[in-house]
Parts: structure tokens; C-alpha cells; sequence
């Protein structure tokens, strides 16, 4: 996973409440088993006018000339709700998204986006709204967004702030207290034996 | 930490699952159960097995064929989507290769995930069970905690038995008194989600209780919580109780019996507190219907279009202060994680039998939850009343509850779906849906625009 450190980048206004997962990529641009070839169908039913020409709707926001480059995107209300599809936080990273920035998020997509390099940033609505079109600041070692004079504090809790900041890979991280999570397994099997079960295929 | 004093169910369970590291951080929690299925499933294991990371307890993870499998009958691995069979084969292979339990395209036990899992006993009450998708609160209604995670974090449960993650914010959410007749499991969670929005239960592990969430039957609850995440919740459940023990005694991955002590202490103690309560009047509640194009856009199905997103307006074509009953459609389709269950499928069909679907109607169809649902609703006749009254009679799957198969509804349709999400291109591009209850697309197929279930009910006593 790409360490996270700072980035500055227009930030890009897709201001509606409950963006959601099947918005973000829809189910039939979800084409192979894998996590690649999905920026294409990236907001396709919103970026394209016709979606099977892949004809650009100009009246999209990442469409627009001053979106070019774009890395931060933001969100208003449960932005990523619906489908848990990881997919959604990949064709994001695929497309160039680091950053979203959002009044709140849905629990899965927030998840998914720590998972893999995105920094999910909520901040009150009137602060979201100002910061659209800014060229903006995320430094998350200082835990600052700044835009022109105005600066925001960043909240995040420490094991994600340092799963970005240091690109770790979580479950080597994990696996690391394998002797802790091996103990505490024997010591279940005793207390529920009726949770472990046998191979039966 | 371990608290002491009275808990409420959600920290029975978080407590002994917590894992102490010794580390600060999110903590470990334990995972009991995985499951994955064939549209995210492969990528997790093909994803870990190019890391050479095992699973490290099989035994524990199951996986089934049901978002990309074609429900038309005499399916095999092939799908109208293009590309659609390879999800089915890579996760085939995947799953033999990992030694998880698969139920393959036409294993008996084949269905939706979240109906399965309850019909085998696999999600048991006090467990820990997690799968990459976000309907997998539906199994909180036997007691679990049951979440829905992405790809990379079911490579973490396979390959440490543990997520890290932060502990939610507890919610009670109570609803009084008894339901009207007609009125259902879904119309209670459309309600909630109305009044609370679709982030309304965001950060917190929801307990559903009250009077009326006790007379529901296993299956309804399943429904309610099964719309935990359409609140935005992490997860929602329900505390077992004799129903919940009755319903899994016997079935195949549940013990042999519920006899020891621990079954009992699965509920709320007495003068346990919540960060969050809200309380609803059952008795107050109609059948509920979506206008818009997010769950929180729902309303009493006799009531008029409440002003929303001009988005939303749009795209459904309907203006506020609107009348949705009478609104003309063109699709009517029971199925889903939500509404697909046997018990479902009876209450359709005693409404619809005797009756036929409306002339203008394009496409009427019942999708079963399961293999087995399917087979149990055919031992009783019902596929011959459904199909009758001119329903399609589908194998089991997730089907057209979105887009994921490559079948399509008619370019442009307004559909009346028993399933949970009316988002914007979610059944197929322009696709307008609205969400009910399976009562209510009878009684609206029956119609042919959107109907009261109340009203064809007292048709059909008369």
C-alpha cells in the first residue's frame, strides 16, 4: 500500500448526500475477479451521457477542465453507503483519488479506503462546501487541511493514521500477535467448543 | 478492557471476543464465521493466495455461488453478463484450493448467503460471523454479530481469525406495541430509516427490541436486520430467545443442543445503557414505500411525496405532494437477502392466488432465497400460484435485485422490488425502484400501479 504523507490537489465537489457504492462503480463495470480495470467505469453512470460510448457528460464535476489532476473528491452525508464492494475505494485509487473529503461516511467504504491508501477525512458540511474548487493541503503527519488562509484539523484514529502514514501491510501486522491469538483460540475451544467445527467436505 | 456492571448484549459478545495484544490500537476481535461469495470472493482468495497466506481454520469459512449466478431455470455456470462465469469458476477453484466449504451453482443448499447461512445453522447466537457484503447484518437476527466487511479485510479474518477494529457506539432501537395486519418487518425498517436517515445509525452496533420486534417471527426478523445497513449501522441484531433456539435446533452446523447456561445470558441486562435509544410506536406504523432514490426517501404508501433532493425527484419522475397510490408500473419482483424467505413467499401467495398480474405489466417474477426455499415452496404449490397468476418462477439467487448477472429489466421501467436499495441504476441504468414490502408488489403487480396490500387483503377474506 503507498504510504500517505501530504497532498495537494484541487478538491473536487460531487456534493450530494448518499453517494453510493453502486454509483461509485455499478455492478456490470465490475468486469473481472481482479482489483484492476476499474477506473473507466469510475462514476459511470453520472460521467458518461451514454455509458455504453463512453461519452463524457460535461455537467459531471470530475469532468470538468479545473478537475484535471484531481486527487481529493468530496462528499456530502453516508458518502460510499450500499453495496460493500472494495471495488469502489480501488477504481478511486485507479483513477487518481487519494483523498475524500465528506460530511460523513458509510462504515465499509471507510474501511475499505484505509485499507488501501485513501484518506476518508470528515469535516461539518459548511467546511466541505467552502473547500470546492480550492487547491488544498492534506498533511496528514500534522493532521491539517488547508485551504488559502483557512486551515481545518483532521481527525483520525492512531492505528489508521499510522496503517496511511507507514503504507502497513495490516495483517503482517497482525499476524505478529499470532501467539496471543493462538492462546486466547485454546482457550475458547474449552469455553465454546460448539464454534469450531469439523472439515466435513 | 472488560466492563463490569450491567451490559448490554452487543458488549456480551464484543467482550469475549476481544483479544488482548498487549498493544494499544484498535483491538483484535475474534472472528467465528466467514463467508464469502462468488462477486467478491475469489478476489479475497486468489488475492491471499498470491501472498502464500492460508486460511487459517476452513472448517469455519463457507462460501456459496449467488450475485453472478444466472436464476433463470436449468442455469449452469454461464450468465448473460459478459465475463459473468468467470467470477463462478475462479471462486470454484479458489475455494477447493483454500478447503473452504463451498455450495457450488447447483448444490441442494445453494442460495443467498444470508439465507443459507440461518437454514445450516452456520450464524449461531453469541457468535462472530463477517462477510464481504454489507447485507450480512441480516444474520444478527439470531443473535449474532454479523458485518459486512470489504475484500481486504476477509483476507485478514481468513488468514489471522481476527478483524482490528475500533468498538461502535451502542443503539437500542425499540418499537412498541404490536404491527397493524398488513403491516411488516420491512415497512418497520423503511420507517426507522425515514425518520432517522439512511446515516442515522452510523458508528453504532444496532439491538432491535420492544414488543413487536418479539412477535416477529425468525425469518422477519432477519428482515428487519437485514436493513441495518441501508441505516448505515455496522451491524443490527436481535437477542435470542425460545424462537430463535427452536428455529436452529437440528439444522446442520448448529450444536447438538442449546442446553448449557451460556444461551441464556445473550440479552440485554437489566439497567445496561446505550449511547443511542430511539423508540418507535409499531401500532402507528402503515405499509411503508420508497419514492426516492435512497431508503431514507420512503413514506406511508397512502401519503403524498414529501418534499426531497430535486436529484431524486428527477430521476424517479415524481413531484412532491404526489399521491404514490395509483402511480403506474411496469416491473413487479419478489426476491432478495431481504424478502425471499419461505415465509415470504407463503404471504405472497395467499395474496396473489385467485388473482392475476395486471395486463401492463411487463415483467412480473419470484426469485426464492434459496435452493431450498425454492424446493419447500414448490412441495407446497406455490410456484403454481405464482405462476398462474402470471409470475415468473425463478431458481435462486440475488437476481435482479441489481444489475449484477447481465439481465435487464425494460429499458427505462418503474419497479415495485421486495429488496433493499431504490439507488439511482441499482436494478439497471435508468431504472426507477421503489422498495416494499412483498405484500405490497403483489398487491401493486395485481393493480398494476402502486397498491395498498390492505386493500387487496380485504378483497381476498371477502
Amino acid at each position: 500500500m503507498t504510504p500517505f504523507t501530504t497532498l495537494t490537489s484541487v478538491a473536487v465537489p460531487i456534493l450530494r448526500d448518499n453517494v453510493d457504492t453502486d454509483a461509485i462503480i455499478p455492478s456490470r463495470e465490475m468486469k473481472s475477479t481482479g482489483r484492476t480495470g476499474l477506473a473507466e467505469g469510475l462514476f459511470a453512470p453520472w460521467r458518461y451521457s451514454d455509458v455504453a460510448a463512453r461519452t463524457p457528460d460535461p455537467t459531471f464535476e470530475l469532468n470538468m477542465p479545473e478537475a484535471k489532476g484531481g486527487q481529493v473528491i468530496l462528499g456530502g452525508a453516508n458518502f460510499g453507503c450500499g453495496s460493500s464492494r472494495e471495488h469502489a475505494v480501488w477504481a478511486l485509487v485507479e483513477y487518481g483519488i487519494r483523498c475524500v473529503i465528506a460530511e460523513s461516511f458509510a462504515p465499509i467504504f471507510r474501511a475499505n479506503c484505509i485499507r488501501n491508501g485513501v484518506l476518508p477525512i470528515t469535516l461539518p458540511r459548511a467546511d466541505v462546501d467552502a473547500l470546492a474548487w480550492q487547491e488544498i493541503t492534506v498533511d496528514l503527519p500534522a493532521q491539517m487541511v488547508t485551504a488559502g488562509e483557512t486551515t481545518h484539523s483532521l481527525t483520525i484514529e492512531d492505528e489508521p493514521r499510522t496503517m496511511l502514514l507507514e503504507g502497513l501491510d495490516v495483517i503482517d501486522l497482525t499476524l505478529k500477535a499470532l501467539p496471543a491469538i493462538e492462546a486466547w483460540t485454546d482457550a475458547d475451544r474449552t469455553a465454546r467448543p460448539w464454534v469450531y467445527l469439523e472439515k466435513t467436505a | 478492557m472488560t466492563s463490569t456492571g450491567p451490559k448490554t448484549l452487543f458488549e456480551k459478545i464484543w467482550d469475549t471476543h476481544r483479544i488482548d495484544t498487549g498493544t494499544s490500537g484498535a483491538g483484535l476481535v475474534a472472528i467465528d464465521r466467514v463467508f464469502l461469495h462468488e462477486r467478491t470472493g475469489a478476489a479475497a482468495l486468489k488475492s491471499m493466495a498470491a501472498a502464500g497466506r492460508p486460511v487459517r481454520d476452513p472448517a469455519r469459512v463457507f462460501a456459496v455461488m449467488d450475485h453472478i449466478v444466472d436464476t433463470r431455470i436449468g442455469r449452469g455456470d454461464g450468465t448473460l453478463m459478459e465475463g459473468g462465469s468467470a467470477f463462478i469458476t475462479e471462486t470454484r477453484a479458489a475455494a477447493k484450493a483454500a478447503g473452504i466449504t463451498l455450495f457450488d451453482v447447483n448444490d441442494p443448499d445453494q442460495g443467498i448467503t444470508h439465507v443459507i447461512s440461518p437454514e445450516l445453522g452456520i450464524v449461531l447466537p453469541g457468535v462472530t460471523l463477517v462477510a464481504p457484503d454489507s447485507h450480512t447484518c441480516t444474520q444478527g437476527a439470531l443473535g449474532a454479530l454479523a458485518w459486512g466487511i470489504g475484500s481486504s479485510e476477509a483476507e485478514h479474518a481468513m488468514a489471522t481469525g481476527t478483524l482490528r477494529i475500533e468498538k461502535p457506539k451502542t443503539m437500542r432501537v425499540t418499537f412498541t406495541g404490536q404491527l397493524a395486519p398488513g403491516v411488516t418487518a420491512k415497512d418497520m425498517a423503511l420507517a426507522l430509516i425515514a425518520a432517522h436517515g439512511a446515516g442515522g445509525g452510523a458508528g453504532h452496533a444496532v439491538e432491535f427490541a420492544g414488543e413487536a420486534v418479539e412477535a416477529l417471527d425468525i425469518e422477519a426478523r432477519m428482515t428487519l436486520c437485514n436493513m441495518a445497513t441501508e441505516f448505515s449501522a455496522m451491524a443490527g441484531f436481535i437477542a435470542p430467545d425460545a424462537k430463535t433456539f427452536e428455529y436452529l435446533a437440528g439444522r446442520r452446523y448448529a450444536p447438538a443442543n442449546f442446553e448449557d447456561p451460556y444461551w441464556q445470558t445473550l440479552s440485554t441486562d437489566d439497567g445496561a445503557t446505550f449511547d443511542t435509544e430511539i423508540v418507535i410506536d409499531a401500532a402507528s406504523l402503515a405499509p411503508m414505500v420508497s419514492w426516492g432514490t435512497s431508503p431514507q426517501h420512503s413514506m406511508p404508501i397512502d401519503g403524498a411525496v414529501p418534499q426531497g433532493p430535486q436529484r431524486a425527484h428527477q430521476y424517479i419522475d415524481l413531484a412532491p405532494g404526489a399521491a404514490m397510490l395509483g402511480t403506474p408500473i411496469d416491473v413487479a419482483f419478489v426476491g432478495s437477502c431481504t424478502n425471499a424467505r419461505l415465509s415470504d413467499l407463503r404471504r405472497a401467495a395467499a395474496l396473489v392466488k385467485g388473482h392475476k398480474v395486471a395486463d401492463s405489466i411487463k415483467k412480473a417474477m419470484v426469485v426464492p432465497g434459496s435452493s431450498s426455499v425454492k424446493r419447500a415452496a414448490e412441495a407446497e404449490g406455490l410456484d403454481t400460484i405464482f405462476t398462474e397468476a402470471g409470475f415468473e418462477w425463478r431458481a435462486s439467487g440475488c437476481s435482479l435485485c441489481f444489475f449484477a448477472g447481465g439481465e435487464r429489466f425494460p429499458e427505462g421501467s418503474r419497479t415495485i422490488s421486495s429488496t433493499n436499495r431504490n439507488f439511482e441504476g441499482r436494478q439497471g441504468p435508468g431504472i426507477r425502484t421503489h422498495i416494499a414490502s412483498p405484500e405490497t408488489v403483489i398487491a401493486s403487480a395485481v393493480a398494476g400501479v402502486i397498491a395498498d396490500p390492505r386493500e387487496l387483503a380485504k378483497e381476498s377474506a371477502q
